[in-house]
């Protein structure tokens, strides 16, 4: 039986599953597991549930030496940019360990935190920061937009044998949807159709799924049908049915929070351009943040942020381009 | 600088009132989040609780010394001489703001005043601080620099490199730990090796062969003291100390984290919403350094009561305008937000 959960619910629900699964799950990270009453203390003793300092560098790197020697860490890093003061674990150690030694090693963990915080958190803390890691070879990314994807990609990442970064969005915490029940595990590298559509292909992650979702509502009622792709991990990245949308649409628009240059976006635009060029009926548009950090003041926040009919006019190009050229 | 002791009236009120204007500032701060729901957007983190200490430590200043705290940032450029009104303003996402709207309550800045600029990212400033001591000594301008930033930043690892190479260097900087005991939720006995094994902060500055002091940060001249005394060494080319400031911060850690349109407040205290304690609470409020510092300046009869009242007012009406500054300052152009990429 499906249940109804909150996005970040579902992320609970995911780690006391596995943790109640396999015994080697462990969770640390800042500001968890106060006091005997926390929840997860309760559920798992305190040798397995640990509250850590302001200490990325050995949170991080704590994390790869335990999953080197037998445990499965979970780490809770809280916002995505407090990875960066630790980034060589992320990047330089945990992927680099079973490539260098040739295949005797492995670090399954699970780097978790939440990101994209639109929401007048200012230049440090509401960035999008995946695009470096994803093209590190070792490393895998999840960015999980539904509370069901939330629970699959995350137990998915649990049980992984490899480092993977998993970064939920904050906008999305409170939003519900249905849950499977019971073992739902998300295999990574399978993208999702949200929205079937002939017309127009939107690809998405996290927050700006829901905002495309929106946008494909809106074209909709114009008679624009708009397909709705979400990845759903961006290391493994599911090419293909991104490929094949286009083959059906002929059009494409990429939608992506972070800056331009270190989006998402910009790397399936390099895959279509190689993989789907003869499908396509106008030139890919890339609706991204704007090249600038992101400032406090909501009217600057708004400017540079991607959103709903920033969307709508992109889609609305694509569309009107193809006319002209018909 | 002068001993605690010969510290003349006027300036023992300058003392006073700035604590009392850090004080308001953080209360209109907090009423915002009541009377003006939404204006305030994001994470702001207040200082009351502080006074003691900031004021304190940077009324040990020559004139131009700069102050580098962390994120929790309201009260230092108060006493540094920044307007009110455009710190308001940038809290409120304005364009007379200190940054024009682009920084916010974590990164407010006002280099004019000597208050280069913060980071939101926990111990990264140590470094800063350190680095502008580095221009100091290699300027030979003769600078102190104050670097501010608390129990739970001392376990980041800017930490320790800062103040290794500050101590080879010789730098002249004074390293201010604000030993509030919580770090959001997490009290110090959780995740301190000095305090587990029940010795003070200070402790740490061992690791570098460095002074190292603890402070009862609710002691305005006691923190005038001690700082004073690490400031003179650092001018002296005698190299960075460690002052352990202890007080208590009186409000949450920050207003609550909520996705809009879900209000945010500022919740109780982590003493009491996390653990239970009113009663550490309670106690740690017994102690507040406001009501400490005008019981001794009434008993020694340098304040007086009617003086008192007045210098209230004055801050009050001044906060007062900074609100209404705030308020009536129009939001920054959106085409804006493309301007300051690149110097
Ligand atoms: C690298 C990093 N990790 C985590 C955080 C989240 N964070 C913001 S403030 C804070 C607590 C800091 O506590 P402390 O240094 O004691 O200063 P206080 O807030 O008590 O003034 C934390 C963990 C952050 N901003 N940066
Ligand atoms: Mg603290």
């Amino acid at each position: 039986m499906p249940r109804e959960m909150m996005y970040g619910e579902a992320i609970a629900t995911a780690i006391v599953e596995e943790m109640k699964r396999d015994g080697d799950v462990i969770f640390y990270g800042q500001n968890l597991g106060m006091t005997e009453k926390d929840h997860m203390v309760r559920l798992f003793g305190k040798n397995r549930v640990r509250i850590t300092p302001i200490s990325e560098t050995a949170e991080m790197g704590i994390a790869v030496g335990a999953a080197m020697t037998g445990l499965r860490p979970v780490v809770e890093l809280w916002m995505s940019e407090f990875m960066l003061v630790a980034m060589d674990q992320a990047l330089n150690e945990a992927p680099r360990l079973r490539y260098m030694t040739g295949g005797q090693v492995k670090v399954p963990l699970v780097f978790k935190a939440g990101y994209g915080f639109g929401a007048g958190w200012a230049g440090q803390h509401s960035n999008c920061i995946y695009h470096m890691m994803m093209g590190i070879p070792g490393l895998k990314v999840a960015l999980p937009s539904t509370p069901a994807d939330a629970k699959g990609l995350l137990t998915a990442a649990i049980r992984d044998d490899n480092p993977v970064v998993y970064l939920h969005h904050y906008m999305l915490t409170l939003d519900r949807g249905e849950v499977p029940d019971g073992d739902y595990v998300i295999p990574f590298g399978v993208a999702d159709v949200k929205r079937a559509g002939s017309d127009v292909t939107l690809v998405a992650t996290g927050w700006m799924v829901k905002k495309s979702l929106a946008a494909a509502e809106v074209l909709a009622k114009e008679g624009i049908s708009v397909e709705v792709i979400d990845p759903r991990t961006i290391a493994p990245l599911d090419v293909q049915t991104i490929v094949a949308s286009v083959k059906k649409t002929g059009r494409l628009v990429l939608v992506d929070q972070a800056p331009r240059h270190a989006s998402v976006a910009v790397i399936i635009a390099g895959e279509v351009a190689e993989h789907g060029f003869q499908y396509l009926k106008a030139p890919v548009k890339m609706v991204t943040a704007l090249d600038t950090s992101v400032p406090y003041s909501e009217p600057l926040e708004k400017f540079v942020l991607p959103d709903e009919d920033k969307i709508v006019r992109a889609v609305k190009a694509a569309m009107a381009r193809q006319a002209a050229t018909v | 600088m002068q001993k605690k002791e010969d510290l003349a009236k006027d300036r023992l009120l300058w003392m006073y009132t700035q604590m009392l204007r850090i004080r308001e500032f953080e209360e209109r701060i907090k009423r915002t989040f009541v009377e003006h729901p939404g204006v305030i957007r994001g994470h702001t983190h207040l200082g009351d609780g502080a006074e003691a200490s900031i004021v304190g430590a940077l009324a040990t200043r020559s004139e131009n010394d700069l102050a580098m705290p962390s994120y929790r940032c309201h009260g230092y450029p108060i006493v540094l001489g920044t307007s009110t009104k455009k710190m308001m303003a940038e809290i409120y996402g304005r364009k007379d703001g200190l940054c024009q709207g682009f920084g916010g309550s974590m990164h407010l800045a006002d280099p004019a005043h000597h208050f280069p600029g913060t980071s939101g990212i926990i111990g990264q400033a140590i470094a800063h601080a350190t680095g502008a001591a580095l221009t100091a000594q290699v300027k030979n301008t003769g600078q102190v620099i104050y670097c501010f930033f608390g129990d739970g930043s001392s376990k980041q690892g800017a930490f320790y490199e800062s103040l290794n190479m500050a101590a080879v260097w010789k730098l002249p900087i004074v390293y201010v730990l604000e030993n509030n005991e919580y770090q959001v939720y997490t009290h110090v006995s959780l995740e301190d090796a000095n305090h587990a094994a029940g010795d003070p902060l200070s402790q740490k500055a061992k690791a570098f062969s460095i002074p190292g002091v603890t402070v009862d940060g609710n002691d305005v001249l006691k923190v005038y003291e001690e700082v004073g005394k690490a400031a003179e060494r650092a001018r002296a080319g005698r190299g960075p100390s460690l002052i352990e400031s202890k007080f208590y911060r009186f409000s949450a850690h920050g207003n609550a984290i909520t996705v809009p349109p879900v209000p945010t407040q500022f919740p109780e205290h982590e003493a009491i919403e996390t653990y239970g304690k009113k009663d550490e609470y309670a106690a740690a409020k017994a102690k507040d350094p406001i009501l400490q510092f005008r019981t001794k300046l009434l008993g020694s009869g340098v304040l007086s009561e009617a003086e008192n009242k007045r210098i209230e007012e004055t801050v009050r009406a001044e906060m007062e305008e900074a609100v209404k500054f705030a308020l009536a300052s129009p939001f920054p152009a959106p085409e804006e937000a493309v301007k300051y990429v690149y110097a």
